[in-house]
């Protein structure tokens, strides 16, 4: 449970994310919102890379921000990031025991990456180099990275962006398995209408830093400040 | 359970990922195996002393080019003032030589561990910087260092702290190990001690800080996100490049008898970091291409009758082919040209002569 209490951000004169106040539960989130609305913010927030002007964010009873940005996964905060950062210098194997060897961990090394990797179901050798990978393929290394060991928070920052529909659904998969697999409480950042409706019960929604609307996925996307938010007011 | 993430567990099992090395991976021990046995025991008997010397520099430099490659190819910080750190390694293991009767290997240790403290002190406010500005500052203090060490000299077998008596005549000159007096063993002792860095470096780059290294020079936020205390790292890897330059310097100390400071200009920093990215900063072999270009090349010019300030120009052009064509060096593209080369020839060798297929 992520509890987050008058959240401000300002970049100089422009607020980034202003009073903002939500709560997760539990399972996979969603958090949309059109561009520019702080979504990325918010979890730059989270990650420890950027520092709220005011505000608290509790998870699982925690001070997630008096805590240093790699000391977060370390208590099991993982993300993956809007540009894809899968290391390409490592093989498959090695990008996941990376950040298995720094943050909390569950079982044996070999064991939790391994099981990781097929969480993710990614169809490549774990002992190939990153940098021979389509698209796809490194966006799943992306999220074997965050799901190996024993996660609390998963942030996933439109892991989709860029990805055939195939692929779309597959990763849909996964990540609505999230939850049940790890524990984690997941929050999914993503323009994908369909791939949040598939994944996510509860959904937040954010315009110009602002949070808008907040409850069952269903209820919020039928919403006439969320729909005037998106399309704009005729 | 989806088929390709049955597909996926199958392939992931842990037999295969015992990592078994590869037929090429075999090859590549074993050329190096030959290699290292062919530098160690016939290369002494087949050169003249003057190049036995020079080998013994190739090995001393190797060390320092591995130390930077480190810095700039796996963490991504450039650093110019590699040859104020040799110094500061030469400085102290000759202080030590002169002052104990400890064994050499200890004094190697002991010099590189005090030139680790020193690069760590240098190194602690330059890590808040990047680039340009880190090598910037790197310079400075590499200026500094130097300046420093022309005031309080090399130790000359004086008394005191510092060891130096003033005196030019009867000078003692810096000792070295009971076992390798001469010069062809000690260039076998140079060998094995480059070996011992080389195995070191190795060590660190297939295991947990070389992965933390790797995400720190692709991405630093991706870093943090994984959990890896960045600066932590990057500290890390300063003290290891200067602790192998510490125990290169000391191994130069032995090599060259007698140290002054005017052997370590500022500007050779500049040098080093340009022979280091033509040899190449992402394979360990690139060190030796570039121990190689900073030391063999020169001896090799001098002993033609050219002077070795043609190499600046050289180097230029070299760095300046790196960075447009080879980002991975030599020890990257060479192999590869030849391998390309090869597959053009037994291409050619293969491929039926127009004439004779036409008859």
């Amino acid at each position: 449970m992520i509890e987050v209490g008058g959240l401000t951000v300002r970049f100089g004169g422009v607020t980034s994310l202003d009073d903002m106040s939500l709560t997760f539960e539990q399972g996979t989130c969603g958090l949309i919102g059109p561009n520019g609305a702080g979504k990325t913010t918010f979890f730059n927030v989270l990650s420890g890379f950027v520092r709220p002007a005011a505000g608290s964010v509790r998870a699982f009873g925690v001070d997630l921000l008096s805590m240093a940005h790699f000391r977060r996964a370390r208590w099991g905060l993982r993300r993956t990031f809007q540009t894809e950062q899968a290391i390409e210098e490592l093989s498959v194997f090695d990008n996941v025991a990376m950040v298995h060897e720094h943050s909390r961990q569950g079982g044996s090394r070999r064991g939790d990456v391994l099981d990781a990797i097929a969480f993710a179901g990614l169809d490549a050798d774990p002992e190939a180099s990153v940098r021979t990978l389509g698209a796809g393929q490194r966006r799943l290394v992306e999220v074997a990275r965050a799901v190996v060991g024993r996660p609390r928070l998963v942030l996933l920052d439109e892991p989709a962006a860029g990805l055939p529909d195939e692929e779309t659904s597959h990763l849909a998969e996964v990540i609505r398995r999230i939850p049940e697999h790890t524990g984690a409480l997941a929050i999914l950042v993503d323009h994908d209408m369909s791939l949040v409706s598939a994944c996510c019960t509860t959904t937040a929604v954010l315009d110009f830093g602002k949070l808008i609307a907040s409850g069952p996925t269903a209820t919020v996307l039928r919403d006439d400040a969320v729909i005037r938010a998106y399309l704009g007011v005729a | 359970m989806s088929g390709t993430v049955r597909a996926t567990l199958e392939r992931a099992s842990p037999a295969r990922i015992a990592r078994r090395p590869s037929r090429s991976q075999l090859i590549k021990a074993s050329i190096t195996t030959v290699l290292l046995l062919f530098a160690f025991f016939a290369l002494p008997e087949l050169l003249s002393l003057y190049y036995i010397d020079t080998m013994t520099q190739v090995a001393v430099y190797s060390m320092v080019t591995l130390a930077l490659g480190l810095l700039v190819g796996r963490v991504g910080l450039v650093s110019l003032g590699q040859v104020a750190v040799l110094a500061i390694g030469a400085w102290s293991a000759a202080r030590l030589l002169f002052a104990t009767t400890q064994p050499y290997p200890l004094i190697l240790l002991e010099a590189g561990l005090i030139t680790m403290v020193a690069g760590v002190v240098i190194g602690l406010p330059a890590l808040r910087l990047r680039g340009l500005y880190l090598a910037l500052i790197t310079l400075m203090l590499a200026g500094g260092i130097t300046v420093v060490l022309a005031t309080v000299n090399f130790p000359n077998g004086g008394h005191g702290f510092l060891g130096y008596n003033g005196s030019l005549l009867h000078i003692p000159p810096i000792r070295r190990p009971s076992i390798a007096a001469s010069d062809p063993a000690y260039y076998r002792f140079s060998v094995i001690i480059a070996i011992l860095m080389f195995v070191l470096v190795l060590a660190h780059i297939k295991t947990k800080p070389g992965r933390a290294w790797a995400a720190i020079r692709q991405s630093e936020p991706a870093a943090l996100a994984a959990g890896i205390n960045v600066w932590f790292y990057k500290l890390w890897a300063f003290a290891l490049a200067s602790f192998i330059t510490g125990v290169a310097g000391g191994v130069l100390a032995g090599a060259v008898h007698y140290l002054y400071s005017i052997g370590f200009p500022t500007q050779d920093s500049i040098t080093l970091l340009a022979v280091t990215l033509m040899g190449g900063v992402f394979s360990l072999w690139g060190a030796v291409v570039a121990g190689f270009l900073y030391q063999f090349l020169p001896a090799l010019l001098n002993n033609w009758g050219v002077s070795a300030d043609w190499l600046i120009i050289l180097f230029g052009l070299g760095v300046l082919q790196v960075l447009t064509t080879a980002p991975a060096g030599l020890a990257d593209q060479v192999p590869r040209d030849l391998a390309r080369l090869g597959r053009f020839l037994r291409g050619k060798a293969r491929r039926p002569s127009p004439s004779r297929g036409a008859s």
